[in-house]
């Protein structure tokens, strides 16, 4: 089962490498998308027992994220293949074969029980999007690239360093060292202390580069500012969910060490620090694609702090990677729409998105009320559950804080957003050809029927696998 | 034994010293290509027993590091036409010694950490500190792009020294996997590093400074 979602992908990766016509080859990216659904949706439910030995094996906290990649992996597909017929001037052989070796990979990662294959799995999605946001090969794409690439590489490595660190936790304490989470998990109480905390540092440093947590973020703005908006869907749901699961496994091992008090006063400060930078950064911004990925910054800053609260806390934290990665859809595919149609991304130019592009410019506006929490949304009840866990372990302040960076953000965001949909669009940008259409609008309008749906009545089967991922995160059978 | 990792490690952290003292980027390619070579050949003096899998990562460590990489980036160099680093952040003396202090900073630091017995009378943790603060100070004061690169390589190497402890906790795939990445990582820079030299005619990532709020 584990081969087949990492490698058919892959397959079809290769097969996109063959196909010598920009028109036709776009179209497999739909057919792995779908494809990727339907056994994303046979493997969830399974219930089959871990094996302890097992490289490879589906575990609950893996099922949320292969379902957050698989079903924004979905809608993102159909939406590219509208998206790259605009495109027809730009050969599109690179950026299908990197899509769809993302989805193999992002697959690996889920499945993945053992942290050094984990860390190999995300070093490849850092790989194969390097050269998505640099599709347009402009000099500020390049840059991004670079800075994307450097910084991504350097977290990245260090990651590793705090993955050896574990291990040689294991060894110091007299056990044979191993990197399988089942091994770890198993060994925690026994792990030699002052490495497994040396451990979780550099962990939270090179996982939360590749999240984009304040003070690593600088390449995320860039990178997302940059590349395709469906690109910025798949880095800002798909590659930020697939860093967290790496850092849930860091926090289970701690946290089954007895070391949750030292790990969530880290975790802790790196939220509130991500979301206080966000917000700053998010008042009086002018570009629209940064202002989304000051929003990524923000929503890590929402999940960490969340983990950092712990068990109250965890259902909710959960069910917002899910939360954010769909909205995050709506919103930076509609931003790429809008993009395309006024063929610029700064308030400056863009005005009247509502009355240019009246199903995107809807869109973007009922995306960044979901984002910011508000009912009937899907993000509206995880982060209550967020704000509910942070009162009932009695953390007021820290509850407080996190409302007013809320009402800050909402309020910067806000302001941007009506800029950019309200009034009438320029006259040069009533001149351009570009029109919604099923392809670039459908995928959106699904995505935000999920989100909707979440937040009205939170449907049975995703409660139950999240309340699996938490009770597996703390430890209960 | 002991004996002969530790000169190895000397040399490595000499290695680090030479690195960070020319000014030539072609030298410092052929310094980093010394010591990946010379990393590759660690894991057979570390575990004396000869197995398959050790013979195959060692090969496959010293070509990759020792002639891939550093062949990859001679050409993209030659692509460039540029032959120096020129004013650094620091200088090169003066990166010199705050990579002499680096390392004695590091010797002292292992001398206090909790080190199984094994691995305490040998100098690996130390290196593997060592190597990682030359990487770091190759990648914060060098501006032009192949450089930085080269200063990721020997941060990389540093990590790498460090795993040497731990060949269990690696099986040869994921060996395989992170030999893979770098290389993958290394060819896109590669690519990139082209388009910087084709799209701004420099080098110099300070050029790369159009993206800021």
């Amino acid at each position: 089962m584990a081969f087949l979602f990492i490698f058919f992908p892959v397959v079809m990766a290769a097969l996109a490498v063959l196909i010598p016509s920009d028109r036709w080859r776009p179209w497999l990216l739909p057919a792995a998308g779908t494809l990727h659904a339907a056994l994303t949706g046979v493997a969830l439910a399974r219930h089959a027992p871990l094996s302890p030995t097992a490289w490879l094996a589906l575990d609950p906290l893996g099922k949320v994220i292969l379902l957050v990649v698989s079903l924004l992996f979905l809608f993102c597909s159909y939406y590219a293949a509208g998206y790259l017929r605009n495109r027809g001037e730009r050969p599109n052989r690179v950026f299908c074969v990197c899509l769809l070796a993302f989805l193999g990979i992002a697959s690996l990662v889920a499945w993945s029980r053992h942290l050094g294959l984990l860390w190999v799995a995300i070093e490849g999605t850092t790989l194969v999007t390097a050269p998505l946001i640099f599709f347009n090969h402009t000099q500020r794409s390049i840059e991004a690239t670079w800075k994307y690439m450097v910084v991504g590489s350097v977290g990245i490595a260090l990651a590793l360093l705090g993955t050896f660190f574990l291990a040689y936790a294991a060894l110091h304490a007299g056990h044979e060292t191993s990197l399988m989470v089942h091994d770890l998990v198993q060994h925690a109480p026994d792990l030699s202390k002052p490495w497994l905390h040396a451990a979780f540092v550099l962990l939270l440093v090179g996982y939360g580069t590749k999240m984009g947590l304040a003070p690593m973020h600088t390449w995320k703005p860039d990178a997302y500012g940059e590349a395709p908006g469906v690109v910025g869907a798949i880095l800002a749901g798909g590659v930020t969910s697939c860093a967290f699961l790496a850092l849930l496994r860091a926090y289970h091992i701690c946290v089954a060490a007895g070391e949750s008090v030292y790990v969530s006063r880290l975790l802790l400060l790196m939220g509130l620090l991500s979301m206080a930078v966000a917000s700053l950064f998010m008042v009086g911004q002018r570009d629209m694609k940064r202002m989304l990925a000051y929003s990524s910054v923000e929503h890590m800053g929402i999940l960490v702090l969340g983990l950092g609260l712990g068990a109250p806390a965890l259902f909710g934290t959960l069910l917002h990677v899910v939360n954010n990665g769909l909205t995050k859809g709506i919103l930076f595919l509609s931003a790429g729409n809008i993009h395309r149609a006024y063929n610029s991304k700064s308030t400056e130019q863009v005005s009247g998105a509502m009355r240019r592009l009246p199903l995107s410019g809807t869109l973007f506006l009922v995306g960044f009320l979901a984002i910011t929490g508000s009912p009937p949304f899907g993000p509206f009840i995880s982060e209550f559950m967020i704000l509910n866990g942070a009162f009932t372990t009695g953390r007021t302040a820290i509850g407080a804080l996190f409302l007013v960076l809320l009402l800050v953000v909402f309020i910067g965001m806000g302001a941007t957003v009506l800029k950019i949909v309200q009034g009438r669009p320029a006259f040069a940008a009533r001149s351009t050809p570009y029109r919604d259409s099923v392809l670039t609008g459908a995928p959106m309008l699904g995505l935000l029927v999920l989100v909707v749906v979440i937040g009205v009545v939170l449907p049975a089967p995703l409660a139950a696998l999240i309340t699996d991922a938490v009770r597996y995160l703390e430890g209960r059978p | 034994m002991s004996n002969l990792l530790n000169s190895l490690l000397v040399m490595v952290l000499m290695l680090n010293l030479f690195a960070l003292g020319t000014s030539r980027i072609a030298s410092v390619i052929r310094t980093v290509a010394m010591q990946g070579a010379l990393l590759g050949t660690l894991p057979l003096v570390l575990h004396g027993h000869l197995s398959g899998g050790a013979l195959l990562i060692a090969a496959l460590t010293i070509t990759l590091k020792g002639v891939v990489i550093p062949g990859m980036m001679n050409r993209a160099l030659r692509d460039v036409k540029i032959k120096r680093e020129v004013e650094p952040l620091i200088g090169f003396q003066a990166s010199v010694i705050l990579g002499a202090l680096a390392t004695v900073c590091a010797l002292l630091f292992a001398g206090r950490l909790p080190l199984a017995a094994a691995h305490a009378g040998t100098l690996v943790v130390p290196t593997a500190i060592a190597t990682v603060l030359t990487g770091f100070i190759l990648l914060i004061t060098r501006f032009k792009a192949l450089t930085q690169v080269m200063g990721y390589l020997v941060l990389e190497n540093g990590i790498f020294i460090f795993g040497m402890l731990l060949v269990q906790a690696m099986p040869l795939v994921v060996e395989l996997g992170v030999l893979l990445d770098l290389f993958v990582a290394i060819f896109v820079t590669c690519i990139i590093v082209n388009h910087i030299n084709q799209a701004f005619s420099s080098l110099d990532t300070r050029r790369l400074a159009s993206l800021k709020e």
